[in-house]
């Protein structure tokens, strides 16, 4: 294992991070205590309870998740896609670094910096609304095994992109409406049964619902479904990785 | 003398069917100053790419210091630096952090000693906490080298190192590349400066078309193809060539008032006391004489043209 290049990679992604910190930390974590002001103090006060928990505070892990997935994705997809588009990935593809030890360092980093604002949006939604985390190793165990998946697919979308737009694609037109619809702001039990059925799709749905059920004990789905769906998409990630590195798709044709 | 480079049997072909390189074989030999001449598009990056890890071969093989490029890809690579063609650098980076980044992806540990001594020696020193897009092109250029250099190869490809920078600046490349061969490394080159294969290397491959179309010592090289031409001022104007004169294929210049021999270097005779003596018998008077070596940049257009 070549740590250094490891350490080196990881530690440039993360002082990207802190060096556009108005865009990385502070936006995020601005646009979601918006959220909670409309929805859990403004029109939150006039809606009633769902399964027990007020809210305010049943919005809040559906609102990390949102962040996570979007963060995860715009970190990792951005830290893969910027040196492609100005040309340093020569030094990547050419330096004695595994795929393996790529993939963990981008997507390490991706990881990183997404927990972190997830960890941040949680402490902001505490000065909003109140909480409880019943299952905080679930919660974190969640967290972290979200923020890889999709920071995984964040690399993905990197690699495939070839232009800035492609690379809002699907974080805009796939992922943010999977995640409005896959119950960050409602429980799929509130829907009709047929769109019940229709959301078991939406694999945002088991994410978010897992994530809850950490918080409060309430779920859409049974809790050992939702891990076991985030493994699903994990090792579809990873698999899609390893057949990139593979062929070279994109990198070094 | 032993190789540190060898290419067997390469070929790429890219998804777009256009096919680069064709079975090109080369041996690099440890410690010399190899140059890569070629026209646009002649297979040179791509060479240089496929050695270096960044494209794909289709067929063939390549070992740097003994190690397979793509099986032992880690020693392979440790040994090698690259200084792209384009100004590739992180924009918003500083010079220090940038190399300190390069050594460290090639698994070398922290040295800020040595970092510190390659900027000095590329007059980066106090450009070191600059952002690298606040530099000049020919800095950028300085900045590519250090980064190549930071991991200490004892391979280093320049692909076209001094495109772009301004004379003062390519001597001083030249003079920094002579300091690293002295210090041990290998160094291969592409340019298209043909003037810059002639001042430094050692030897000469041409590659056209994705062909290797030939490898020689650059003295060799000018000796076996250079041409020596004797030009000859005339004292008076000369409208044709008299038939007496005509094995000498003389070419009479713009306005006839001078004759150009072309003649070899190596062959028994060059046979200008001949040609001297009939000028005279023919009663054809010169002010003054002067001769010419041909360039390795003649060489080469004869080479790819031909």
């Amino acid at each position: 294992m070549n740590y250094h290049a490891v350490w080196s990679i990881y530690r440039f992604e993360m002082a990207r991070a802190f060096r556009t910190v108005m865009q990385s930390i502070i936006s995020p974590v601005i646009s979601t205590s918006l959220y909670f002001v409309v929805f859990g103090a403004a029109i939150g006060t006039r809606i009633e309870s769902v399964e027990g928990v007020s809210y305010g505070s049943f919005i809040v892990p559906g609102l990390i998740m949102l962040s996570l997935l979007t963060q995860s994705i715009a970190n990792a997809s951005i830290g893969i896609y910027f040196p492609k588009f100005v040309g340093t990935i020569y030094e990547l593809l050419s330096a004695p670094v595994s795929y393996l030890e790529i993939v963990i360092s981008y997507v390490g980093a991706a990881a990183t910096k997404s927990i972190l604002l997830g960890l941040l949006i949680l402490l902001t939604a505490s000065f909003f609304v109140s909480l409880r985390i019943e299952h905080p190793f679930w919660m974190l165990l969640f967290l972290v095994l979200t923020a890889l998946t999709f920071s995984l697919f964040g690399f993905i979308i990197g690699i495939w992109a070839d232009g800035f737009e492609k690379l809002q694609i699907v974080p805009l037109l796939i992922i943010t409406p999977l995640t409005f619809l896959g119950g960050s702001f409602y429980s799929i039990k509130m829907l009709p049964p047929f769109w019940q059925t229709v959301a078991l799709f939406n694999p945002v749905v088991y994410l978010i619902s897992g994530f809850r059920w950490s918080f409060y004990g309430i779920s859409d789905v049974h809790v050992g479904v939702s891990v076991g769906m985030t493994f699903v998409f994990l090792a579809i990630c990873l698999a899609v990785v390893a057949w990139i590195f593979k062929t070279g798709y994109k990198l070094k044709n | 003398m032993q190789s540190i480079i060898q290419v067997e049997n390469l070929s790429k072909v890219y998804k777009t069917g256009f096919q680069a390189l064709k079975s090109v074989s080369l041996d690099i030999r440890k410690g010399e100053i190899f140059a890569l001449l070629g026209p646009n598009g002649a297979g040179k990056t791509t060479l240089i790419s496929i050695i270096c890890g960044i494209v794909n071969p289709t067929s063939g093989r390549v070992t740097a210091d003994g190690h397979d490029i793509l099986r032992d890809y880690r020693q392979a690579r440790a040994k090698i630096g690259l200084v792209p063609q384009e100004l590739t650098t992180d924009a918003f980076e500083s010079v220090w952090n940038t190399v300190t980044f390069s050594r460290g992806l090639f698994g070398k540990a922290a040295n800020p000693a040595f970092i510190e001594k390659i900027l000095k020696d590329l007059s980066l020193w106090d450009k070191k906490d600059s952002r690298i897009m606040r530099l000049s092109g020919g800095m950028k250029r300085r900045v590519m080298i250090a980064k190549a250099l930071a991991h200490e190869p004892s391979i280093l490809f320049l692909d076209e190192p001094t495109a772009g920078v301004d004379v003062t600046l390519r001597r001083d490349m030249w003079n920094l590349v002579r300091e690293l061969r002295a210090n041990g490394a290998t160094i291969i080159l592409t340019t298209h400066y043909i003037e810059e294969a002639e001042e430094m290397a050692d030897r000469v491959g041409v590659i056209n078309k994705g062909e290797l179309i030939l490898v020689e010592e650059k003295a060799t090289l000018m000796k076996k193809l250079g041409k020596k031409r004797l030009t000859l001022e005339l004292a008076e104007k000369l409208d044709r060539v008299p038939d007496a004169l005509a094995p000498f294929n003389l070419a009479i210049g713009e306005g006839g008032t001078t004759l150009t021999y072309s003649y070899d270097t190596n062959a028994e005779r060059t046979g200008i006391t001949r040609l001297l003596q009939g000028l005279s018998e023919a009663g054809i008077r010169f002010r003054d004489l002067d001769t010419e070596q041909s360039s390795l940049e003649d060489i080469f257009v004869s080479l790819v043209s031909g």
